[in-house]
């Protein structure tokens, strides 16, 4: 009798254990990702300046929050950058890897070169290209000493052109990185297709727009997804490539979010900006995400 | 992805040919300028740099920047170098990668070979953690760190790299398991063995591709961090907000040679970690995110 119940208590032991495996972390996950995002949204709607303060105002940091200057440039700047950095990096990206998989000699070079920069820090990327874009030193200088003297490029200086220095820079670093994204999806599509399509007389322009291209659909989804989902945390880029300058001409959410949270001591307005950051994540991810679900599951 | 043998079915004419490889060859030359910038300067004195072409060769080959670099350059107010903040930065990577890649194993196992009602949920829920923008967490971050005597310290940093970290490590290790039969871990199960048992014998001797993965993703993300370590480091900070605190410093005059042997020493170990085993993760990170 003993021994047949501890025998029980053993496998009941065992049936629980992978629960008891996975709880820690899901405890974690439940306190510090949802109950953060929640106490955050709390903090969204209270009168937080310096510190945290739970005297609730309502709706009157997202009321103040639309109606600063910096958070118009902020939203303005991130849809400048965001539409230009996922277009770039899936074109370049895209025709990187087409030309790529054409039989091309010292692939097993040139692929390392391009993927290198996503190796390196947002930072590093910030500092290369900060010398590299600065006047006095960088390309300008080089060119006026190679004897083009009218040569100018003065776009990180420039309020009005140092945003597309940002996109220059971050483009650097990731389009490698989708490159091998597609040159996956094309090396995972079966050449008697195309074969086929050739036969019947298609030209190779053709065959990329009729079959290739639309049979790259997962590849196009995956890489918007993280572009788009770096595009909107981009912090350590702005912060180390123009610090969000010219005067405040580079401000983006992130950077906003932490200048009023931490040094302009707007916290309620910092944790709006932050919702309005999640929302806006959210709307792009939770669709791919239940969508990759159910279809695994 | 080496594994497919490729045979375009496109033809290219000549032209067509010589068009690409040139093409190919420019960007090559666009994503290796900076870098060329980067470790040319960081060889010039600094008079060479301000004075000179960028793109020169050194006249005067020297290792002072590195040294000034990486030893007695202004850090925020004290001369130290970037000595401590890379040691920082190793105490805080090694620890943050080991127990993630270990949580994420043992959930990955959970969630596919011992799956209950609403494990989809639960994994949801945990993916999800993995795309938020982090500012959300800053605010009730800094406050939990604060409350635990943790705020700008490694540990503290290394606890924040876990409690993020884990839903990657745990989407890696549940797809790649997800793929291995189910079968035989019930046939051991009939045979006696537990749960440790048959992750231990089982599934952990087959694990080394997705280990890898795992490890440089986390590395990658861990050492180049910047918004955790300048939030949460204090007087811990890691390497990143160290050179950031270098490049910007506004006083005195601009020592160009000593940013770039800054930058180059704080990219050396992920740069590292990437020419070693690069080919290993970007083919199982592939495997993973476009199939499905």
């Amino acid at each position: 009798m003993a021994s047949s119940a501890e025998a029980d208590l053993r496998t009941r032991i065992q049936d629980w254990l992978p629960k008891i495996v996975l709880a820690p972390s899901f405890a974690v996950t439940l306190l510090f990702v949802y109950g953060f995002i929640l106490f955050t949204v709390f903090l969204s709607f209270t009168g937080s300046k310096m510190l945290p303060n739970y005297t609730i105002v309502g709706w009157e940091n997202y009321r103040k929050l639309w109606a600063l200057e910096n958070w118009h440039i902020a939203i303005v700047n991130i849809g400048i950058f965001a539409s230009l950095y996922i277009v770039i990096c899936t074109a370049l990206g895209l025709m990187l890897a087409i030309f790529l998989d054409q039989k091309i000699r010292g692939e097993g070079v040139l692929r390392p070169i391009y993927l290198y920069p996503m190796a390196l820090s947002f930072i590093v990327t910030g500092t290369a290209w900060k010398w590299f874009l600065d006047p006095g030193i960088g390309l300008e200088h080089v060119m006026q000493l190679w004897g083009w003297e009218s040569f100018s490029f003065t776009w990180i200086k420039d309020n009005n052109m140092a945003i597309y220095t940002i996109v220059i820079a971050a483009v650097w670093q990731t389009s490698g990185f989708v490159m091998a994204m597609f040159l996956a999806g094309l090396r995972g599509i079966d050449n008697e297709i195309l074969k086929a399509a050739q036969i019947d007389g298609a030209s190779s322009f053709q065959l990329y727009r009729r079959i290739v291209i639309p049979m790259l659909r997962p590849a196009f989804l995956s890489s918007f997804v993280i572009l788009s989902h770096l595009a909107i945390k981009s912090y350590d880029l702005v912060i180390a490539l123009t610090g969000g300058g010219p005067g405040r001409a580079t401000e983006m959410p992130a950077t906003f979010m932490y200048s009023y949270t931490f040094t302009r001591n707007q916290m309620g307005i910092g944790a709006a900006s932050a919702v309005i950051m999640l929302m806006t994540i959210a709307a792009i991810m939770v669709p791919y995400l239940y969508a990759e679900l159910k279809e695994k599951s | 992805m080496s594994a497919v043998s490729q045979d375009t079915a496109v033809n290219t004419g000549r032209i067509a040919r010589t068009f690409i490889y040139l093409l190919l060859l420019l960007f090559a030359l666009f994503y290796l300028l900076p870098l060329y910038v980067m470790v040319v300067n960081s060889l010039k004195p600094l008079s060479e740099v301000t004075g000179g072409n960028m793109m020169a060769l050194p006249q005067t080959w020297t290792l002072e920047a590195w040294k000034s670099a990486w030893s007695t350059a202004q850090i925020g107010v004290s001369p130290t170098g970037l000595e401590p903040y890379f040691l920082n930065s190793i105490l805080m990577v090694v620890p943050a990668v080991a127990i993630s890649t270990v949580i994420g194993a043992l959930n990955g196992y959970v969630l596919t070979k011992w799956r209950f009602r609403y494990d989809t949920i639960v994994f949801g829920l945990m993916l999800f953690s993995c795309f938020i923008p982090f500012q959300i967490v800053l605010i009730p971050m800094a406050m939990v760190l604060g409350k635990l005597g943790l705020a700008g310290t490694v540990p503290g940093l290394v606890l924040v790299h876990v409690v993020y970290g884990i839903g990657f490590t745990t989407l890696y290790y549940r797809n790649y398991y997800a793929t291995f039969p189910t079968e035989l871990v019930r046939a051991a199960q009939i045979d006696g063995a537990g749960f440790f048992r048959i992750f231990w014998r089982i599934l952990l001797p087959i694990s080394g591709p997705i280990t890898v993965v795992s490890v440089i993703w986390q590395f990658t993300n861990i050492w180049n961090d910047f918004l955790f370590g300048v939030s949460f480091g204090g007087t811990s900070q890691p390497m990143t907000a160290a050179l950031n605190n270098l490049v910007q410093s506004s006083t005195g005059v601009k020592e160009y040679n000593v940013h770039f042997a800054g930058a180059i020493i704080a990219a050396l170990p992920t740069l590292f970690v990437y020419i070693v085993a690069g080919r290993y993760f970007v083919r199982g990170l592939m495997a993973g995110s476009v199939k499905g």
